[in-house]
């Protein structure tokens, strides 16, 4: 699968705060790639750089294999995004902000066309209606049409389940899983809720205070066989080098402090608590997480970073 | 960058906010004209009071072009105000409605987004000048018919024959739509620090008010800043209504008295305009935008 965003080292500093700091991950085409953090994680400074409307402070963004630093306009044309929330001209009407966007967008579209694109969206009956009398889920079914309205091949949008009521997320859910299984685009869509990342990704991205917490596939991730075994030993260094020249080098996720990460089949954790003690590591603690719920509000909510070692 | 100076266009005359300015300038001629209209006799006979037992005028002073010159001296002064209204909203509004981000991520370069959005500015401020001379001149004209003007200045009179005053009043015009430009800049470039309007238009009419003070105060340490300060320059459209006049002391029909004045206070507007936008895009091309 061809990679059509990659990141490398990206960081970005505001006076005293580091909101993203050397994060790298790449996006595969047609992947829905879930973009997953705690507010303030550092999701919506990424996606806006990626968005062309903040500079990183260091790091690189390729998009279609082009460097975005240098091609802004021509990789901009085939991205269409919805930053935080889908605001448009409240005092024009749905029909309006769409036109004038696809103008903007340099696409010329025809009235059945535009029309077609709210009937997409389910606001084909409201096109000539003032956004100032929208709900907020049309507004972001409004958002995301205009998203797409110069039809391109890759989609980010930001948080749109936000401030949503149950029945608006799952339209935005379903138009997700429509436009990556029926129109085949690639999608990068943020979200603090891993429910709802879990219902639509392919691949999955965590990070907490501007990190990458861990990168993979959503399936292996979302996997309830899997788990994630918390190891602490009384030396963490020699207990690493051994995991790392033994079989379980693949299952490893490392923490920077206090503890070792691995990730592996439930059935599998008798099995490496009997290969540590071959391997004379002295085990203080061997603790599965039930989930990557948990796992994902333990390692966010606390004060651990983690990389992934392999994916 | 047309198809973007029209969509600039189409958003400022789609807003309810942007007619504001036309209706107050419609109000205030309106007002002048009706009270003008209904004791203009009285009127003139104020402006007259000292000079009376010195010369005798002959024909209507209170004409059609005494009546653009009485409104373009009241309203000239307040007109930056409703330039600002819309100019100091051009990101600012954006910002504050969340559309700057929806726009910036379009295939367009900031600074054809940001010079399309001056040039739109600049549209409208055109249109309420020409608004506002459509009211001032046309309609004053039509009200008040034609005739030589008499103007009072403050150590001479000035007397304009009627066919020598047109011209002079369309260079006027466009020597104001220079200055409110200058305005329309400095607002703009205000725009781009705030996520709502009201900071940028408080600002532009601080600047406005504190430079005018500075421009008219008469106290000699200030006499080194004025000539650079753009409020100096913004009242230029006056030197076009002085005439030049012979050893005989006879008015020169068809001259200006001091030309190389307006075209000095040109040059200062100009500079104020390309240093503004020149500096509103460079600080916008570096700007996140986190609104």
């Amino acid at each position: 699968m061809q990679a059509i965003v990659n990141v490398k080292g990206l960081t970005k500093q505001f006076k005293n705060l580091t909101a993203v700091q050397d994060l790298s991950f790449s996006v595969n085409e047609g992947d829905v790639y879930g973009f997953l953090g705690q507010n303030g994680a550092g999701k919506s400074t990424t996606i806006r750089m990626l968005a062309t409307l903040i500079s990183p402070t260091d790091g690189e963004i390729e998009i279609f294999g082009l460097k975005l630093e240098d091609h802004r306009n021509e990789i901009l044309r085939e991205v269409g995004a919805v930053i935080e929330k889908p605001d448009v001209y409240k005092y024009l009407s749905a029909y309006e902000n769409l036109k004038l966007f696809a103008r903007l967008s340099g696409v010329k579209i025809t009235h059945e066309k535009l029309m077609k694109q709210l009937d997409q969206v389910g606001l084909a009956s409201r096109a000539k209606d003032t956004v100032k009398t929208f709900s907020q889920g049309m507004k972001q079914r409004l958002g995301i049409a205009i998203a797409l309205v110069h039809n391109p091949k890759l989609i980010i949008l930001d948080e749109p389940t936000n401030g949503l009521d149950p029945q608006g997320i799952a339209d935005i859910r379903n138009l997700i899983l429509h436009l990556s299984r029926d129109l085949n685009k690639t999608l990068i869509v943020s979200s603090h809720l891993l429910s709802e990342i879990e219902q639509v990704a392919t691949r999955v991205l965590i990070i907490d205070k501007g990190k990458k917490i861990i990168e993979g596939n959503a399936e292996e991730l979302f996997d309830p066989a899997q788990t994630i075994v918390e190891l602490q030993t009384f030396d963490n260094v020699y207990a690493l080098e051994q995991l790392q020249i033994s079989p379980w080098n693949t299952h490893l996720q490392k923490q920077r402090d206090t503890a070792i990460l691995i990730k592996l089949d439930r059935q599998l954790i008798s099995q490496l608590h009997r290969d540590l003690v071959d391997m004379d590591i002295q085990v203080l603690s061997l603790q599965p997480r039930h989930s990557l719920e948990d796992y994902f509000l333990q390692v966010t909510s606390g004060n651990q970073h983690v990389d992934t070692y392999s994916n | 960058m047309w198809t973007l100076i029209q969509i600039e266009l189409f958003k400022i005359f789609r807003r309810p906010r942007t007619y504001i300015a036309f209706a107050a300038i419609t109000g205030l001629i309106g007002i002048i004209q009706f009270g003008l209209k209904l004791d203009g006799d009285s009127y003139v006979e104020f402006m007259m009071r000292d000079i009376t037992s010195s010369i005798t005028v002959e024909g209507k002073i209170l004409n059609g072009y005494q009546v653009c010159y009485i409104v373009l001296q009241v309203l000239l002064v307040h007109v930056p105000l409703l330039i600002a209204l819309v100019a100091a909203d051009m990101i600012s509004g954006e910002a504050n409605m969340g559309t700057l981000r929806i726009m910036l991520t379009r295939p367009i370069s900031r600074t054809k987004f940001l010079l399309a959005k001056f040039m739109a500015t600049v549209a409208y401020t055109l249109l309420l000048l020409v608004w506002l001379a459509v009211l001032a001149l046309f309609v004053n004209m039509l009200l008040f018919g034609t005739d030589d003007l008499f103007l009072l200045k403050s150590q001479y009179v000035v007397l304009l024959k009627k066919d020598d005053i047109f011209w002079r009043y369309v260079w006027a015009f466009g020597f104001a739509a220079l200055a409110m430009t200058t305005v329309a800049s400095l607002g703009f470039l205000f725009s781009l620090f705030a996520e709502n309007s009201i900071g940028p238009i408080v600002a532009t009419m601080s600047v406005i008010i504190f430079f005018t003070i500075l421009s008219t105060l008469n106290i000699p340490v200030f006499n080194t800043i004025k000539p650079f300060l753009f409020t100096t320059h913004m009242i230029g459209w006056k030197e076009f209504f002085d005439i030049k006049v012979n050893d005989a002391n006879e008015a020169i029909v068809g001259s200006i008295q001091n030309s190389q004045k307006i075209m000095n206070s040109a040059l200062v507007l100009v500079i104020h305009i390309i240093g503004f936008v020149t500096a509103s895009i460079l600080i916008f091309r570096k700007k996140d935008i986190l609104s």
